[in-house]
């Protein structure tokens, strides 16, 4: 290999092979870009964003797009472009910690152990995913949130009550916290059972064989051998698993039970002008330009990261087309 | 085929009775103890206890479990904390006949204008109309409900007037036609491009070929072959795709004010009123669990060559 590399015309390995394939897609090109754009938006928000989020100004209230505030200000009079780069950072976060932990953590890991150790270990975690499975993941994330929340917060306070260390309770950690382990259920199991189908069919192969009989351990034989043949539908997996991972953060900020004010996120900043009952729609008659800026935000998330998953589905896995 | 519907149909009281469990002990041991929720500021010690023998509270888990496991067989979920006196099923029961109407509606939607969509743009492939279809199934799939339902709400009942933005009279009301609509949206770009899918994977099959070979009318080959064959892979999603809905409905319902379980349910999280909050799990669950058997025999049933395999 590092001899073929330094030759004019190197045999290629497949992963850069997909890439190339990857980077001619010009959709898939600009839909990429579009999510880099947003993502360094929100992790940079606090050069990026002109305003506090958090300032108010209760003369300047619901006003339209301003030189002082580009997209105009909300019910407290706070700058909406500023509140959504930093929702986008909500966003950001959530999903980093819920793809981080659930999908390659927990998923890859149990997916792996499960596909190579078969039989016992193999039905106990198949079936325990089904029985997580087997509840509405809806409803499942929003009893998590629900009543994760108070015992979380307990806890961490009884932290900074021994160590001394404040502010973790109003830094916003927890909420952080809560609503990554509230989306657990969603991203682990889709994740553990594509890479348990993998491993299992390519446990069979020969190299694995040949890896044993030259007395590779279990860990780097699962490792070092059957992981780097999985990253393909892994990678294209956890594209489609990161739009419905921040799918699903703003769905619970727009129930009022993901990131808790004031910090701002995109699913609080919709609910604050559909309202979240009957009859609430008055600010929706009066004031709908409010609801552009956060909905194009969204919808452009999710959109794009799907977009990507398309295409890199067709560039990892060409002969599913 | 039939060993795998005998497996299936053993290992779904295992699924229901470690679901029943799973929501026992997050309602057991959620945060807050309900019997200060359910008194309130008449909270004193006397009647805390009072109150705790009076619903079982000081029985082992164990029994306490048995007897929540019992009671929900036979219907029954207790009596809810929040609204003293009622019991969950009665409270229960309308919200859910309501909510399935909206899921009706939703559901013929989403297949009625999805199926067909697929359908045609599979059949007129090399066409504009199927990359169009395709394009537009993914717009689609990337609007959550919370975009859809304002969206909806400020152009046909706010700009044109055509319904009212809010409020519930049954399947039969004008004021169903946004919220079904609603659900119904994001499922049509899934059921959009399955059917695609899966009428491209039948037209490339020998069969089509030797009906159109034999002089069938084109026509012919669509409907009765192609189609019927087509339709089988859909079978397994609906089953999916009412899960799917779960979470749609559940803004639906909020935002258009509809009394359904969604709004009911959030209320009752809200409100820590857990034995609604149980009962909501544990028929979330079972119904998915069945609507998934279900879907697996009706699949052998319409499939000979699954039955027969």
């Amino acid at each position: 290999m590092t001899a073929a590399t330094t030759d004019p015309a190197p045999p290629q390995s497949p992963f850069r092979r997909a890439v190339q394939r990857l980077v001619r897609k010009k959709v898939a090109m600009v839909a990429l870009a579009i999510i880099v754009l947003l993502y360094l938006a929100g992790i940079f928000a606090p050069l990026v964003a002109p305003h506090d989020y958090n300032e108010t100004n209760l003369r300047r209230v619901r006003q339209g797009p301003s030189a002082e505030n580009w997209l105009g200000t909300d019910s407290l009079g706070r700058d909406i472009l500023s509140r959504v780069i930093w929702g986008i950072q909500t966003t950001v976060i959530v999903t980093g910690i819920g793809l981080a932990t659930g999908s390659l953590l927990l998923g890859v890991t149990l997916g792996l152990i499960a596909g190579f150790r078969g039989g016992f270990v193999d039905t106990l975690i198949m079936r325990f995913g089904e029985i997580v499975a087997s509840f509405p993941d809806v409803l499942l994330i929003i009893l998590l949130a629900a009543t994760l929340r108070p015992r979380i917060v307990e806890t961490v306070r009884g932290i900074e009550d021994f160590t001394g260390i404040s502010g973790l309770v109003s830094s916003g950690v927890v909420d952080y916290f809560v609503v990554g382990v509230a989306l657990l259920p969603l991203s682990w199991f889709g994740m553990m059972r594509l890479v348990r189908g993998q491993v299992l069919f390519l446990g069979k192969m020969p190299f694995v064989d040949a890896a044993r009989a030259l007395g590779v351990s279990t860990r780097r034989i699962l490792f070092v051998h059957l992981l780097p043949n999985t990253l393909g539908p892994i990678i294209v997996s956890a594209s489609f698993g990161l739009g419905a991972v921040a799918g699903s953060e703003i769905f619970l900020s727009f129930l009022g039970l993901g990131v808790q004010p004031p910090r701002p996120s995109l699913g609080a900043m919709i609910a604050d002008v559909t309202g979240r009952g009957a009859g609430s729609v008055s600010v929706l008659r009066n004031h709908p330009e409010q609801l552009l800026a956060p909905i194009v935000v969204v919808w452009l998330l999710i959109f794009c990261w799907n977009l990507l998953g398309d295409a890199l589905n067709d560039a990892f896995n060409p002969r599913t087309r | 085929m039939l060993i795998y519907i005998a497996r299936r149909l053993l290992w779904t009281p295992v699924l229901l009775v470690s679901a029943s469990l799973f929501v026992f002990v997050l309602g057991r041991f959620g945060p807050g103890d309900p019997v200060e929720v359910a008194l309130g500021q008449h909270y004193t010690p006397e009647a805390a206890s009072r109150l705790r023998e009076q619903r079982g509270l000081d029985d082992p888990v164990a029994v306490q479990y048995g007897r929540y496991v019992w009671n929900a067989a036979h219907g029954d979920f207790g009596t809810s904390y929040r609204y003293q006196g009622k019991s969950v099923s009665s409270l229960l029961g309308p919200k859910l006949w309501v909510s399935a109407q909206l899921f009706l509606a939703g559901m013929l939607i989403t297949v009625s204008i999805g199926v067909p969509i697929g359908f045609y743009a599979a059949l007129r492939q090399g066409s504009w109309i199927d990359p169009a279809v395709v394009g537009a199934a993914l717009v689609l799939y990337a609007l959550p409900i919370f975009i859809v339902a304002p969206v909806l709400i400020m152009v046909f009942a706010l700009w044109l007037g055509f319904v009212p933005t809010s409020g519930w009279g049954g399947f039969f009301d004008k004021r169903m036609i946004l919220p079904a609509v609603t659900i119904g949206v994001p499922g049509i770009a899934v059921f959009a491009r399955l059917m695609r899918a899966s009428t491209l994977d039948v037209l490339g099959q020998d069969f089509i070929r030797t009906a159109r070979a034999k002089g069938l009318r084109e026509r012919v080959v669509n409907t009765r072959h192609t189609a019927r064959n087509a339709l089988i892979p859909i079978l397994t999603i609906l089953g999916f795709s009412l899960a799917g809905m779960l979470g749609g409905a559940l803004i639906t319902e909020l935002i258009y004010g509809i009394p359904g379980v969604g709004s009911f349910s959030l209320d009752a999280i809200f409100q820590r009123d857990y034995p609604v909050i149980t009962a909501l799990a544990l028929i979330g669950a079972t119904s998915l669990v069945v609507a998934n058997l279900v879907v697996d025999i009706l699949y052998a049933a319409v499939d000979p060559r699954i039955r027969y395999s």
